[in-house]
């Protein structure tokens, strides 16, 4: 396809969860906990508040068609700021101060005076009905001349256990919103783009790793199209297929667009009852329903089951807006015969509805009430699909394809959060904050100044530990004995079962500088690191893997050694080094590092032979 | 600044790319800018330009639809707020009073009953007075005179409790009066105020009779405690269930959201007793809470007061050296009445050394009263009774519901 030609435009936003110690509007840890931890639940009623000209915000009315009570989970390292019962602590600086680095690693202005909102998000996610968020800076720059808009600093949402669950220990987490302009043309730029941004958020080593600790929302549009936001692709490697696909979509329902105007087709049609068709039917999902509405869509036949995108159709389109007012879905006859129902029933149905060839009939199954409302969201999106691509909030699904989730929101769901105060970022602030070397530099520096392979250089630099690399490396451990222990050594006892995330930092220092002054052994390492992992300390440790055994212990055992095989000495001479090491390394494995044997026994073996 | 006026639409350049976006006020020099994408952010003025002026729109009027088959409920507002809405060209949010935009913010209200409002006054509760409860006392009154069913009395949560103890003295009620109000902004979605709104309109219609506010009984929204005006107490600082029953069981329950109201049997019944208003008030009384080593000259900032309550410790003291000056404010005319500042339980001055003393002295036990209700009450008293001795049985007496003659098992 050639994206340039459809008039692609995307942008991305990035969410980025910061590591800092503190939650951002109180004092809670940042810690994540299993939901069996919980130490008490709760409920809540979220409603939507009307505005000044008595509207609400259409994304947050989408959310209320259902009257929505949410359960929450608390526990021992969550607190009353996190269950809406306390006003929020004052902007946690730390993060803060983590934003406007990133803020200047985009080169962006900051903003004089920050000022917290509340931004409305009624899906529970947020105990208060809202989630707090500031603009920090503005206007930044990507390689290749991309924009970057704004960076916000925003609380992280609960997590969802189940349905209408949530659990509140990750909520109030800090991360940056980082949302460039729609100035990609390609899925792959897109992509690319992405990564970047990616790169240079864990350059500043104060980022949170792992899965869902980074969300891309990506939004896209094609010429004719609209401007669609697909929330929380979790995986970098599927943004360009996202965009592809959203592509594909847009251009299908456009195409669809024009037909069903060539067509004349028409949705406002009253719905019927024809829960009297159905009395007799296999259909597990009708047979169980109170009441069966059906919606003639004059014109529709055929279109409504053409895919849009791979595992999605029209009809798909349908059902979600019908999902809003709690049903399960929906039927339509471009589907039909399937799903228990017959040939004949959709025979008896079509005439019914008084549909002929090019029509297509939309089947609804419910209560009475949850059925009209289903029925009027389907003839709102058919309408939708008369007129022009919907703007939207969307969710990713498995492989790429989305499903719709609200309208876009408007400016209207954001006021401002009084019970913060406003922050001043003076001129001197950005000046005074270090830069940190992007992750890019380091692995060039990894490769040129420490010499390791390129490949490896770029390894470490985007690792999780690389942070435990640079340490030891500037604690004077040799770059090498560093990369073969947390790259090597760690993955080989992690598959044995050992707990390597249990090991401190500063011990795995000490046990590595003991190695290279000579007081462990290299071998006797991953025996070492084990009991540490335990629990041991580290000087035990090293003592009980390699019992300190000196020089001299050493060359003795070496002079008995050789003075029990003088005859095969005679007869192999130099060659004899090779087996004999083999021997004493046998008896002093783990206790004496191999470099110094080989040593040793080199100059006793030249002794011998010398005499 | 002067430059601008709120709601005007200004371009910003601040920070290169130019932003068009809506002029919200001054905040220490910074012109508060709110963005088109709904931020707002504060910058130096001179970096926006004005594009055009726009008059504010009115706020629509909401046409309230009343049944007028379901009871007359008389809505009294004193600057709580249970319903607000959001300006959202400049996010300020303002609290409502019309009968319409309470109804339009709980839409729930309108099949409860069928609803008045007051507007008595619009003030932060910790700048309540007792001018304020008099005037409080004579509207609800009125309103009970002119054919309520009930009474709401919305209400900043911070006094509150002090207000529905002089409430409670200073009218005889036939009906339920209740007070109410929110502990977390009527703005958010997950505001209080439509919970507590509703079951204060429950408790209106229901058989009650008497003062009592109604506020979540538990962080969830389950359901609403009825509490007596005079039992009552703020108890945290921000929770949703803050106010608690002290010392008696709560005259009753109202579920959410079936709103079905389950009365105690202590509860006073609707009828019970006839409107009738007594509305004075000696407002020369004070409050002090004792401490280990208060020097007697904080009761000399008590100086010519009629009244004087005393927060003592445990079962209701203070220290040796506060006895003589206590005696002198006795002899000068002035009533002083003890209560306990563990708040649970009662006092009992013949139990220590400096109990005794206080009674010899002329000192009035407040038995289980709250300090915060002894001191309303001793206002109420002096202001309607002749003479010390009468003082002294009045104080002592239980009048309404402030006095219980036995601490009850488990509470």
């Amino acid at each position: 396809m050639d994206y340039e030609a459809l008039g692609l435009k995307a942008g991305i936003e990035i969410h980025q969860q910061l590591n800092t110690h503190e939650k951002l509007f109180c004092r809670c840890p940042t810690t994540l906990r299993k939901f069996e931890e919980r130490s008490g639940e709760f409920y809540r009623y979220l409603r939507a508040t009307v505005s000044e000209m008595g509207e609400i915000d259409r994304a947050a009315r989408e959310e209320m068609k259902q009257s929505r009570k949410f359960c929450y989970y608390t526990y021992d390292s969550t607190c009353l700021v996190e269950n809406d019962e306390e006003p929020p602590a004052p902007l946690n600086t730390e993060a803060l101060e983590i934003c406007l680095t990133i803020a200047r690693m985009f080169q962006m202005t900051p903003i004089e005076q920050v000022h917290t909102m509340r931004k409305l998000v009624i899906d529970g996610s947020n105990t208060s009905g809202f989630q707090r968020t500031a603009l920090v800076a503005i206007n930044g720059v990507l390689p290749g001349g991309g924009l970057i808009e704004t960076i916000c600093i925003e609380e992280e949402a609960a997590q969802r256990v189940e349905d209408e669950t949530f659990s509140l220990d990750r909520l109030g987490i800090p991360l940056v919103e980082i949302t460039t302009s729609p100035c990609m043309h390609t899925p792959e730029q897109v992509q690319e783009v992405a990564g970047y941004m990616g790169m240079v958020l864990r350059s500043t080593g104060r980022v949170r790793r792992g899965l869902g600790t980074i969300r891309q929302d990506v939004n896209i549009s094609v010429r004719d199209g609209a401007r669609v936001e697909i929330k929380g692709v979790q995986e970098l490697d599927l943004i360009a297929e996202v965009v592809r696909r959203e592509a594909l979509r847009q251009v299908g329902l456009i195409a669809i667009r024009d037909e069903l105007r060539a067509r004349n087709a028409s949705a406002g049609e009253e719905a019927i009852d024809v829960t009297g068709l159905f009395s007799g039917t296999a259909s597990s999902v009708l047979k169980k329903a109170k009441v069966i509405l059906a919606l003639k869509l004059p014109g529709f036949g055929g279109l409504v089951g053409r895919e849009i995108q791979p595992g999605r159709r029209l009809g798909s389109e349908f059902s979600d807006y019908a999902k809003k007012c709690g049903v399960g879905g929906i039927f339509h006859t471009d589907e039909l015969p399937a799903y228990g129902v017959t040939g004949d029933e959709v025979a008896a149905l079509k005439s019914a509805a008084g549909a002929g060839e090019q029509d297509c009939v939309i089947l609804v199954a419910a209560t009475r009430e949850k059925a009209a409302c289903a029925v009027s969201q389907v003839v709102r999106r058919a309408q939708m699909a008369l007129e022009q691509v919907p703007e939207e909030t969307r969710k990713m699904l498995e492989g790429g394809s989305t499903a719709y989730m609200r309208p876009l929101p408007g400016a209207a769901r954001m006021y401002p959060e009084t019970d913060v105060l406003p922050v001043c970022i003076g001129p001197d602030v950005m000046e005074n904050l270090a830069v940190p070397e992007l992750l890019t530099e380091k692995a060039d520096r990894f490769a040129t100044v420490l010499k390791f392979d390129p490949a490896v250089a770029r390894q470490i630099a985007y690792s999780e530990q690389l942070p435990l690399f640079e340490l030891a490396v500037t604690g004077g451990i040799t770059p090498m004995l560093v990369y073969r222990t947390i790259y090597g050594t760690y993955k080989e006892l992690k598959r044995e079962g050992v707990q390597v995330e249990d090991i401190p930092d500063g011990s795995l220092i000490a046990v590595l500088k003991a190695v290279e002054e000579g007081k462990a052994a290299k071998e006797a390492i991953p025996g070492i690191l084990t009991k540490v992992a335990d629990g041991m300390a580290v000087g035990p440790a090293i003592s009980e893997c390699s019992p300190s055994m000196s020089r001299s212990d050493l060359e003795e055992i070496v002079r008995r050694i050789l003075s029990e095989r003088t005859d095969f000495i005679r007869e192999k001479k130099q060659a004899a080094l090779g087996p004999l090491m083999g021997v004493v390394m046998a008896e002093v494995r783990g206790a004496v590092d191999g470099k110094l044997v080989s040593e040793v026994l080199r100059k006793e073996l030249e002794r011998v032979l010398n005499a | 600044m002067g430059e601008f006026e709120t709601g005007d639409r200004v371009v910003c350049r601040y920070g290169g790319e130019p932003r068009d976006g809506t002029y919200i006020t001054d905040r220490d020099g910074w012109a508060v800018i709110k963005l088109d994408s709904g931020y707002n952010i504060g910058v130096s003025p001179d970096t926006c330009t004005l594009v055009e002026r726009i008059p504010a729109i009115p706020a629509r009027e909401a046409d309230a639809g009343q049944d007028e088959s379901l009871p007359l409920l008389s809505i009294v507002s004193t600057g709580g707020t249970i319903a607000s809405r959001i300006d959202y060209r400049t996010g300020a949010v303002t609290s409502q009073f019309s009968a319409g935009d309470i109804l339009r913010a709980i839409p729930g209200l309108s099949s409860v009953g069928r609803f008045t409002t007051r507007q008595l006054y619009t003030i932060l509760s910790e700048n309540m007075n007792p001018a304020i409860w008099q005037e409080l006392a004579r509207a609800v009154y009125e309103e009970i005179r002119d054919g309520a069913t009930g009474v709401i009395v919305t209400h900043g949560t911070d006094t509150m409790a002090y207000s529905a103890a002089a409430v409670s003295f200073m009218v005889d009620t036939p009906v339920p009066v209740i007070f109410v109000g929110s502990q977390r902004s009527a703005d958010r979605p997950s505001s209080d105020n439509v919970m507590n709104g509703l079951c204060s309109a429950s408790a209106a219609v229901s058989p009650l009779g008497e003062v009592a506010v109604v506020m979540h009984d538990t962080t969830s929204d389950d359901r609403c405690a009825i509490h007596r005006g005079t039992r009552v107490r703020k108890m945290h600082s921000s929770r949703r269930d803050a106010f608690r029953s002290i010392g008696v069981s709560p005259l009753g329950y109202v579920n959410y959201p079936s709103l079905e109201v389950t009365l105690s049997d202590h509860a006073v019944r609707r009828a019970t007793k006839g409107p009738a208003l007594h509305d004075r008030l000696e407002e020369r009384c004070g409050l002090v809470w004792f401490y280990p080593g208060m020097p007697p000259s904080v009761l000399s900032g008590f100086e010519g007061m009629k009244g004087l309550v005393i927060a003592g410790t445990g079962l209701g003291h203070v220290g040796t050296s506060l006895i003589q000056p206590l005696k002198a404010m006795i002899d000068a005319g002035c009533e002083v009445v003890m209560t306990t500042q563990c708040l649970h339980g009662r006092v009992c001055d013949r139990v220590y050394d400096t109990g005794r003393d206080l009674l010899d002295i002329g000192v009035i036990e407040g038995g289980d009263m709250l300090p915060e209700t002894a001191l309303v009450k001793l206002m109420w008293v002096l202001g309607n009774a002749s003479g010390r001795e009468q003082v002294r049985v009045l104080m002592t007496r239980d009048l309404k519901g402030e006095c219980n003659g036995r601490s009850y098992n488990g509470l």
